[in-house]
């Protein structure tokens, strides 16, 4: 067996590998519901409908996205320059405790001051987070996969001491949540009815942001440059730890709206639940749109859907509800291959 | 408290729990080791263990006995070392990603097979788990021998694949294989030795080493499976590895001491009382592998190969 880079990549082939790749976790994805002795199209046709069967479940899966869209980006900048932040789902909780700190009562701005305030808060928390992982990276060569993760375990330690000791509302009943966030600083719903709120537009403005940010700018073409080949980005004469250390913070930023979003836009309060897995979920969204940053909007789409529809599923056949999981995993791993042979080949010989 | 603490470093109860506590630990950073010494960066460790102390639990939950429970557990470990190291050391992808997507994949699948296998149960069912088997003589020493000759026996094997390990490593023709492929891939293969049937095998091996050290979780610490039940520990042996600089003595003392403070903090934590909240001696273990990292980057060799993928016939 030898592999061969390909001469030239055909733009059908780079449109073409995610796709595949979804096909190709959803044809494996089915012999796990053949094993719940489930017929395989019926059930992937539930998963579609209660996905975007009806007005509600369209609106429940854009809700979703939303904060998909965020730490998706946030992984989607990181990974660019081969930074592996694996931490999103401790900077989103970062986020979310900046906003219920300041958001509480603490500080009182009209909305229209106020909403951006949360957001700016929160970005910050979620980026400062990363700034010890980061510079053990730039200037010890700790790597950061393993200390970004280990501090997802350490905030979430910190969120739970917070939400049942000083932070707890004693309107709760007992349950370990923080006091609601203050009028001004809830971000309005989008329509009348569901849960779909302002965040899912701040989503889309960030998803254009960063692609304008990567493809037209100085430093997004740094972050490119750093990523593709960090040495021969240093002897052309970017700096590279510089480089690495702000899309560290940009991606902290990200993740942390992401919690600012779910607390603010959606829920009203911190909780111990605020994210299923946001953050872990944000690394598959990333890789499926092969780190483009409006193919993000697209593939958090994609498995938001994969969510909704599966709990949908799930509640009218016997497939267990992991099913959502299993499929976002193996879809990393076939996106991984199919986008490898987008730009090479295999020869077996 | 300083008199306190003391007294609890004297008692064997203290001590029996360290060395309970090292023992999935030491399975999972020697596989990780055995993964990382070959080249390979294996971050599936944390789904791999999932999946070790799902699928020996079951085993033996469906009837089969405890060491074929290992066995099991350990051969679906290395199907998963397989996977991983078909898409690295084959296709060449990216360490990281693959292994963030193996440990995705591998622990909701686990969760999923439990489900489907039980899909009625609401208390975590139950098996009876390896027993403490007393070693005669050794175990009548005061202290010691009830700390470290009192144990089940999945923890004797965890402490004797530390010198197995270094043995095979260090000092057969297949560990010089092996650590070559990690550092100087092109010289293995003039050898004439494959070097992407010695990664890979050494990938499959480090992975059942993972899958029993989840499976000890399960069949000896407890006698259940829960959702979350490995809740980082694969990540911390990825970190006792680093700390280790890749050597299996030196990974045996940082798991020691990391279990130790472990073990510490759960007593320090009843001594304590309300004073600290609960979730701060939770934390203690993340921080420390971090600091431990921090501490043993400095000294850090890595196998300079390491996260390079081979390609026959390439020049380096």
């Amino acid at each position: 067996m030898r592999i061969e880079a390909r001469q030239q990549v055909e733009v059908w082939r780079v449109i073409l590998a995610p796709v595949l790749a979804v096909l190709a976790a959803l044809v494996l994805g089915a012999g796990l519901i053949l094993w719940a002795g489930e017929a395989v199209l019926a059930s992937y046709w539930a998963l579609l409908r209660g996905a975007l069967g009806s007005a509600f479940a369209i609106n429940e899966t854009l809700t979703r996205t939303t904060p998909l869209i965020f730490t998706g980006l946030a992984a989607a900048v990181a990974f660019r320059a081969k930074f592996y932040n694996i931490g999103a789902e401790g900077q989103l909780y970062c986020g979310a405790l900046a906003a219920t700190f300041f958001g509480t009562g603490l500080v009182g701005l009209p909305p229209f001051l106020m909403i951006p305030f949360l957001m700016l808060v929160g970005a910050i928390a979620g980026g400062a987070i990363l700034i010890v992982p980061v510079l053990l990276k730039t200037h010890m060569k700790v790597d950061e996969v393993v200390t970004t993760l280990l501090l997802n375990f350490v905030i979430l330690l910190l969120v739970g001491y917070l939400l049942e000791g000083p932070w707890k509302d004693p309107m709760s009943l007992g349950w370990p949540q923080a006091a609601p966030i203050v009028d001004e600083g809830v971000w309005p719903p989008l329509l009348a009815k569901g849960r779909l709120h302002l965040g899912f537009i701040f989503a889309l403005v960030a998803a254009v942001l960063a692609w304008a940010l990567m493809r037209f700018t100085v430093w997004g073409y740094e972050i490119r440059a750093v990523g593709l080949n960090a040495s021969a980005a240093g002897f052309a004469g970017i700096g590279v730890n510089a480089t690495v250390i702000r899309t560290a913070l940009i991606s902290g930023g990200l993740a942390g709206i992401a919690g600012v979003s779910e607390v603010a836009g959606l829920k009203g309060y911190l909780t111990l639940d605020l994210s299923p897995g946001f953050g872990y979920a944000g690394i598959a969204v990333a890789m499926l749109a092969q780190l483009h940053p409006l193919g993000v909007i697209l593939s958090a789409f994609f498995i938001s859907a994969v969510y909704v529809g599966a709990d949908a599923m799930s509640r009218t056949t016997d497939i267990p509800t992991y099913i959502a999981d299993v499929l976002v995993g193996l879809s990393v791993l076939t996106i991984l291959v199919s986008v490898m042979l987008t730009r090479y080949r295999i020869r077996w010989s | 408290m300083i008199g306190d603490l003391l007294e609890i470093l004297l008692t064997a109860g203290f001590w029996a729990a360290t060395i309970r506590i090292v023992s999935p630990l030491i399975l999972g950073t020697l596989g990780e080791l055995i993964c990382e010494r070959a080249g390979v960066l294996n971050l599936g460790i944390e789904g791999i263990m999932t999946m070790g102390a799902m699928a020996g639990w079951m085993w033996v939950y469906q009837g089969g006995d405890l060491w074929g429970g290992i066995v099991f557990a350990a051969f679906i470990g290395a199907l998963f070392g397989m996977f991983h190291a078909g898409f690295t050391v084959y296709l060449g992808l990216s360490q990281h990603v693959t292994g963030i997507g193996i440990t995705l994949f591998a622990s909701s699948l686990s969760y999923y097979v439990f489900r489907m296998l039980l899909p009625n149960a609401t208390t975590p069912p139950k098996i009876t788990p390896f027993q403490p088997f007393a070693v005669p003589i050794l175990s009548d020493i005061p202290v010691i021998g009830e700390a470290l000759f009192t144990q089940t026996p999945l923890t004797y094997l965890a402490l004797l694949s530390v010198p197995a390990v270094w043995y095979v490593l260090e000092r057969t023709p297949l560990g010089l294989a092996v650590r070559m492929a990690g550092e100087n891939p092109v010289a293995v293969e003039s050898q004439g030795i494959d070097v992407l049937a010695v990664r890979t095998g050494a990938v499959m091996v480090g992975s059942a080493f993972m899958a029993v050290g989840g499976a000890f979780i399960t069949m000896s610490a407890f006698d259940a499976f829960y959702f979350g039940m490995i809740n980082g520990r694969g990540w911390i042996c990825v970190a006792l590895v680093i700390f280790a600089s890749w050597r299996p003595g030196k990974a045996l003392l940082g798991a020691l001491l990391f279990a130790g403070l472990d073990a510490l903090q759960v007593r320090a934590q009843q001594l304590a009382g309300a004073q600290i909240p609960y979730q701060f001696f939770l934390m203690a273990p993340y921080l420390l592998s971090i600091a431990a990292m921090v501490v043993m980057a400095r000294r850090a060799r890595y196998p300079k190969a390491l996260l390079v993928p081979f390609r026959r016939g390439d020049r380096v």
